[in-house]
């Protein structure tokens, strides 16, 4: 039986499946019954300073996309911080903390970027007994207007600079939440290094909004007919998010920190993209908003079936495993040939992949033989690209494969070797290295 | 000699091999990938989901539905196996349109239930296939030894909670296998490639269970000896007997009870070898009535009347399974008991009925008066259990054993489960809780002592 339990950053957590820092960790209410439900940690809300909370709107807060049959791929919040007091906040987490030794609490924290703000409140949290602080440098609306948030997070100046602060003023783990709207992500990654910090946690939402109402033509969501770009987030962020680990995980001066994977994280599969490539533990929240809380018991059953069947035994195995693969487009090897091929048993005659490759790409699958509906790769044409097997409505019907040293790919004549080259040595770039 | 659907009297080899092979394969075939994956995403992973409350197993639905969407085929199967070790039958033979797939609030606006039931057969079918390492093992050893009489899913699953709790069972069955109507009661095109059997030795498997096979109760053991030589006794007998239909009946040949027709075929090696009428009568409106109707056209019958003595609605087998038997060309014909069955020269030749109506809330007979001609008439009223071999040691409610909610009888050592116990709904599924509860019962009851 897999070990699910992890240490990230110095914190012990019973399974990497935490709930990230928003409405399902507003208050003590909501994170007893994630911990009820098994979660292994919990980013509690972001506070604020003390003082009169911040307010959100009366609704809606939420615009989503969704499919035909109502399954949500992305949701867009204008959420803000924690519009609870203070000192209510912290005894909460000071009694959850309590009944709940095991699992890992962290407070995420946002308030003015002044020394004297973050020396406040730090030793506040530190006195609950949680076990670590996120610094919430991404919120993209609401706070940002205010010189928080993201207005933070785009400064890697300021990244350090407060980070710093941290690890002055507190014992306590610190991790950095990373923005993602930004153009080059290791820059901040690397300003909270050089600050001090324990982790990084990405992503925060993206900014966006969800469409517009086809008659008012008010954008949407909208309070009374106005609105504000939100955070998008949800399975659709998840790729996105995905690269920036990898990237962080990949770059030198901030390989080897530990990094929160979080964006879209709603099933096993998920968290496993996110700890091959360099993820120590996953935040969740939308699926949890979508779902409730129980969606945990699915991940853990998942991942730790998962484990057993490939035999890792811890989830620190996983971790980075699939960042040696991860290389940059030109080194990707030019002679490595696929031909798509099409199940003939399995396919439903649709026609789509047809039309697809005819219309917009290579026009490699003809669509009839001996005048009957027919479909098939022509690999005299197909260059590999796979737009028909994602294209095509049934799974595992069209699949590549790759040709074998000494075949000949059709469409160029030339005979595979099963070798090495890339566009770095190739003849067509003008910038080629000696081969 | 060649015989076909028409030859007259009761005959065999009445189809051709490819005819048999097509009449007795999957009802209804398992999913593929694309469908499972489809039908997976239809499920809403309901809060408090009514479809789990309408399992009398408690199978938490949602979450293997979700399971199977993760691609987590082994943890369905475990959420399934869990709460009902006999899954895989239960996937196959439930009546899903009555109870989980009743229940999916995708019927409210779409009349269009997730196939809950084909689901789960998807789940179970890849674990059977793909068993890997045990999903369950048994608890420490308590040194407790608890015989378990009738290896029906009451029993089976009585014996596989006892064992996963640490106890000894020793599972014993009249019958040369053991799985009770699972092997011997239902329909050849729902239990197709012998998974009875396969089910029964993956449930053995846990280990701790030994069985004893043809040993039945009053006769290779006592109910007085049991209780002497174990720590508890759970009861799963099942019913033995069958309901008369309340008239003379004639010494003939082609009138017989409809469970053992049924329990011919299913042992049958070769359908071609099974007799069956030209023309064959059922007697009853039941789930049994029905499958030894369609069998009996599956085998080649010419013509199956179904005749029940009240209407549509009244009948035991649901609105699916009256369905099934009229889309397999079975006649039902209602408001009619039988008065005589009339044979010719030692054979069945045919039931005179009558037509009954309710008058005043019950039910008469003794209206007009029709002849259905027939070569085998099967009875299948009810059934009944046999009381005889319990002596009277323990209190029966309406011919059934009386047991509390636990399934604890008047006799502080033993218990009871499935259809041999009074109140319950005659399912697979319930006889599979009635076992699963008294197994905790038991081991409650055996590590207080």
């Amino acid at each position: 039986m897999a070990d699910l339990s992890t240490v990230f950053a110095g914190i012990r957590s019973p399974n990497p499946f935490w709930l990230a820092s928003a409405p399902p960790t507003d208050k003590a209410y909501n994170v007893n019954r994630a911990f009820e439900a098994g979660w292994g940690g919990v980013v509690w809300k972001t506070l604020g300073e003390e003082g009169p909370p911040i307010v959100n709107v009366s609704g809606p807060r939420y615009g989503a996309l969704h499919t035909p049959d109502r399954r949500l791929i992305g949701l867009n919040n204008i959420e803000l911080i924690t519009d609870r007091d203070l000192h209510l906040n912290l005894r909460e987490i000071k009694e959850v903390k309590r009944n709940w030794p095991d699992r890992a609490m962290v407070v995420s924290l946002m308030v003015p970027c002044e020394e004297q703000a973050w020396k406040s409140i730090l030793p506040l949290v530190e006195d609950t007994g949680a076990d670590g602080v996120e610094l919430n440098f991404g919120c993209p609306h609401g706070m940002s207007e205010r010189g928080m948030g993201a207005a933070v997070g785009q400064v890697p100046e300021y990244i350090e600079m407060v980070t710093a602060w941290c690890k002055q003023y507190s014992r306590l783990p610190v991790i950095v939440k990373l923005t993602p709207n930004i153009t080059d992500i290791r820059n901040p990654a690397r300003a909270a290094k050089k600050g001090g910090a324990d982790a990084v946690s990405l992503i925060n939402t993206i900014n966006s909004i969800m469409g517009v109402d086809p008659d008012t033509l008010a954008m949407s969501p909208s309070t009374g007919r106005m609105g504000s770009h939100g955070g998008y987030c949800g399975p659709a962020v998840k790729p996105i998010a995905l690269n920036m680990v990898a990237e962080i995980a990949r770059d030198k001066e901030t390989a080897g920190l530990p990094i929160s994977g979080i964006g879209g994280v709603g099933t096993w599969r998920d968290a496993l993209d996110y700890l091959a490539l360099g993820a120590g533990n996953v935040q969740v929240c939308t699926a949890a908003m979508v779902y409730g809380f129980k969606i945990v018991q699915e991940m853990h059953s998942g991942l730790s079936n998962y484990m057993d069947d490939k035999g890792f035994s811890s989830v620190s195995d996983i971790v980075g495993k699939a960042l040696p693969t991860v290389s940059a487009w030109q080194f990707l090897n030019l002679q490595h040939i696929t031909k798509a091929v099409i199940n003939q048993d399995s396919c439903i005659q649709c026609g789509r992949c047809h039309i697809a490759c005819e219309d917009t790409s290579h026009q490699a699958i003809t669509a009839s033989k001996d005048g009957k509906r027919y479909f098939e790769v022509q690999e005299d044409e197909c260059v590999g690209c796979n737009l028909c097997v994602v294209a095509c409505p049934v799974p595992e019907c069209i699949t590549l494969r790759d040709l074998a040293p000494g075949e000949t790919d059709l469409r160029t004549g030339t005979v595979v070797t099963g070798g090495h080259g890339d566009w770095t040595t190739h003849p067509n770039n003008p910038m080629r290295a000696a081969a | 000699m060649h015989t076909d659907t028409l030859t007259p009297g009761i005959a065999s080899g009445r189809l051709t091999p490819a005819e048999y092979a097509h009449n007795f394969c999957d009802a209804h075939p398992p999913m593929n990938l694309a469908q499972a994956r489809v039908e997976a995403d239809r499920c809403y992973y309901c809060y408090d989901a009514p479809c789990q409350t309408a399992c009398p197993t408690g199978i938490d639905v949602p979450s293997f539905i979700q399971r199977i969407a993760d691609g987590n085929l082994r943890g369905a199967a475990h959420t399934i196996l869990e709460s009902n070790p006999l899954g895989g039958m239960c996937a196959r033979v439930c009546p899903t349109e009555v109870l989980c797939e009743q229940a999916c609030v995708r019927n409210t606006q779409e009349d269009k239930p997730v196939e809950i039931g084909q689901l789960q057969r998807y789940a179970t079918d890849h674990l059977m296939a793909h068993p890997g390492k045990p999903l369950f093992t048994r608890a420490a050893p308590t040194g407790k030894r608890v015989a378990v009489v009738g290896a029906g899913p009451a029993g089976l699953a009585c014996a596989h909670g006892l064992a996963r709790l640490g106890h000894e069972v020793v599972l014993m069955d009249a019958q040369p296998k053991l799985g009770g109507l699972n092997e011997y009661g239902l329909a050849t095109y729902k239990t197709v490639d012998d998974f009875a059997q396969k089910e029964v030795q993956w449930l053995l498997s846990i280990g701790g269970i030994t069985v004893r096979h043809g040993t039945a109760l009053g006769r290779e053991v006592h109910l007085d000896g049991l209780c002497a030589d174990f720590d508890a006794v759970f009861l799963g007998l099942g019913l033995g007997g069958v309901n008369s239909i309340g008239i003379s009946e004639p010494q003939a040949s082609g009138l017989r009870n409809a469970v053992d027709f049924i329990a011919e075929l299913r042992q049958a090696q070769d359908w071609a070898q099974v007799p069956v009428g030209r023309r064959v009568v059922v007697i009853g409106g039941g789930m049994t009535a029905v499958d030894a109707a369609v069998q009996s056209r599956k085998l080649g019958a010419q013509s199956v009347t179904m005749v029940y003595r009240r209407g549509s609605a009244d009948m035991g087998a649901s609105g699916h399974e009256q369905a099934w038997a009229l889309e397999n060309g079975v006649h039902i014909q209602h408001w009619a008991s039988p008065v005589q069955v009339l044979s010719e020269n030692g054979q069945v030749s045919g039931v005179e009925f009558e037509r009954t109506q309710m008058v005043g809330g019950t039910l008469q007979a003794g209206g007009e008066r029709f002849v259905v001609a027939a070569d085998v008439v099967l009875k299948a009223i009810g059934q009944t259990m046999v009381a005889q071999p319990l002596g009277s040691a323990l209190e029966l409610q309406s011919g059934r054993i009386r047991t509390d909610a636990q399934g604890q009888t008047s006799h502080p050592k033993v218990w009871a489960g499935g259809d041999c116990r009074a109140g319950g709904r005659d399912l697979t599924v319930e006889a599979v809780e009635h076992g699963k509860v008294a197994a905790r019962a038991i081991h409650a009851t055996l590590v207080a002592a």
